[in-house]
């Protein structure tokens, strides 16, 4: 499936002004201003206490702004929003296949009902064959695999990611970071990429957030305007590496650094 | 794995001499610790019922003063239809005070998660019939409740119901926050999350609290027995032991103590077994570690 160019993509998700204020006034996000489109894969890059996650979980619904405004374009539905923590966050009393039937059985559906999606999740993460195991005889790795499988199971149109492969190795990493663009290919969702590593985000987005902390705000959006799919030759090319270079330069800025 | 299979094991790797010194040493150890966590008890068990026999025999001990090993087992074996009617009597009590530690318990556990106001109201007063020595309690008990059974009964809750309480609200309120806000995302209701993450949460608190319930109940079914005293509804292990002490037959009392202390022997071990099987596929303390 081809994504539309940037420009002809319709708008799924807007942040006006968005502030978050916690108590004791301190200040985790200001002035926040994105039009998230359809199809777009884009990343919140910036130095811890950025409020990169506290956007994320605006965005998730899971806490309010103190000001500004967060709206789905469209109704949002049942469904419709998928989330991936920094750890899989599994549940490791019940199975692989049990853990990503939970957004369906919070709705009440019954798991016969939606035991092909189930499979076709798992197939997807190519965790099929471990449907009957327990997350605790898996992997890093495959336990994130799982998590990104609960998250897709119901066709989401938009994708939360905080952090997700943080904690892995990079050799996991990198063929995580492979699959999952090879993922959102195939379902065609929109992904919003909390991380901190400036690789991670180039590799993977059409669009970089750059943000700067004290107070958490956006100092910078790029633009990574190479084509999908990507591979392990665009990792090598010249193109990803002035890509890089303009990040880290964005970061180095919004941190108050020489670059 | 049986000790047959390890050692079998063993010897087929040192057959093939696949392991190295350092590992086989590891391995031999392994194996005497697992013989000898049965061996070493029953070993000191054996060695101190013979001092005891011989105690009593070269300084010729009445034995009303202290029987030996021998006069102990014949009562034992003497009485055993008396003592076995006693000590099912005694398993009935510790059963049902159990079970409904073990309703009450984790009910109230689970009301108090639910209302933050029960829970500050109600709390305290838990705490208090907690700290209350029951045998404070109990002559009070068999004043204000006619039956004697429901008397015992209610003594033996009020010591054993705590721990369930106090281990399962733990439990209740320890859940993962990413996993709550999960289900947040998804829209469960409130008896979806009590049901499919709270409750499953605190599965490994709440068995933990119901071991240390279970010592109890049988502490607090003998204590019932002690203050209730014989009559009524037949007597109990603790009422043979109150009278035999009043007969002299200190024999027979150490055979009741003994079938007491192997009741709670197997209570524990019943109550173990049944938390490994419950937790072993996916909870830490069940699992073995993984070299």
């Amino acid at each position: 499936m081809k994504a539309p160019s940037l420009e002809d993509r319709s708008t799924l998700m807007t942040l006006k002004g968005v502030n978050k204020t916690f108590s004791g006034n301190i200040v985790a996000l200001d002035e926040m201003s994105l039009s998230v489109r359809e199809g777009d894969f884009i990343s919140l890059l910036g130095p811890s206490g950025c409020g990169k996650s506290t956007a994320l979980r605006l965005m998730a619904g899971l806490s309010r702004p103190t000001r500004g405004q967060i709206s789905w374009t469209k109704e949002q539905r049942d469904g419709d929003l998928g989330v991936v923590f920094q750890e899989p966050t599994l549940m490791p009393w019940t199975t692989v296949a049990n853990n990503v039937f939970l957004p369906f059985r919070l709705r009440g559906l019954s798991y016969d009902q939606v035991k092909d999606e189930v499979l076709q999740s798992l197939r997807l993460v190519g965790l099929e064959r471990f449907q009957r195991a327990y997350p605790r005889e898996l992997s890093g790795g495959m336990k994130m695999r799982v998590s990104i499988a609960r998250a897709m199971v119901t066709q989401p149109r938009l994708i939360l990611m905080d952090e997700p492969f943080a904690a892995l190795d990079e050799i996991s990493r990198f063929r995580l970071n492979d699959d999952l663009l090879a993922l959102k290919e195939q379902i065609g969702c929109t992904v919003v990429f909390v991380t901190h590593s400036v690789f991670e985000s180039v590799f993977l987005s059409d669009r970089i957030v750059v943000m700067a902390a004290r107070p958490g705000r956006v100092v910078q959006e790029l633009e990574v305007d190479a084509p999908y799919p990507r591979t392990d030759e665009f990792r090598t090319s010249t193109e990803y590496a002035g890509h890089c270079r303009m990040a880290s330069d964005a970061l180095h800025e919004a941190m108050g650094e020489p670059a | 794995m049986t000790i047959a299979e390890t050692t079998r094991e063993i010897d087929k790797d040192q057959a093939t001499s696949s392991v190295d010194a350092e590992e086989a040493g590891r391995q031999r150890r392994e194996q005497l610790e697992r013989v000898g966590r049965w061996l070493m008890p029953l070993t000191l068990m054996v060695l101190a019922i013979v001092l005891w026999d011989r105690i009593v025999v070269w300084n010729e001990i009445p034995h009303y003063i202290l029987p030996s090993p021998g006069d102990v087992w014949s009562s034992l074996t003497g009485d055993w239809a008396m003592l076995s009617e006693a000590a099912m009597l005694t398993g009935r009590i510790t059963l049902m005070a159990l079970g409904l530690a073990i309703a009450g318990g984790a009910g109230l556990a689970i009301l108090f998660n639910q209302s933050r106001m029960l829970e500050m109201s109600l709390y305290p007063y838990a705490v208090i019939l907690q700290v209350t020595p029951v045998v404070s309690i109990a002559p009070l008990i068999f004043i204000y409740v006619d039956s004697k059974t429901a008397g015992m009964l209610l003594c033996a809750w009020i010591v054993a119901f705590f721990p369930v309480l106090s281990s399962t609200t733990l439990g209740l309120k320890s859940v993962d926050n990413n996993l709550r806000d999960l289900f947040r995302i998804y829209g469960a209701n409130r008896w979806q999350r009590l049901w499919l993450l709270q409750l499953p949460s605190a599965l490994p608190y709440f068995l933990g609290g119901l071991k240390i319930a279970g010592g109890l109940s049988l502490i607090g079914a003998v204590v019932a027995e002690l203050v209730a005293g014989t009559g009524g509804v037949g007597a109990g292990l603790a009422s043979r032991i109150q009278e035999a002490g009043y007969r002299l037959n200190i024999a027979r009392m150490f055979a009741a103590l003994a079938m007491i202390a192997a009741m709670g022997v197997v209570l524990f071990s019943a109550l173990s077994l049944a938390s490994h099987m419950m937790l072993r596929k996916w909870h830490e303390s069940a699992m073995g570690r993984e070299a």
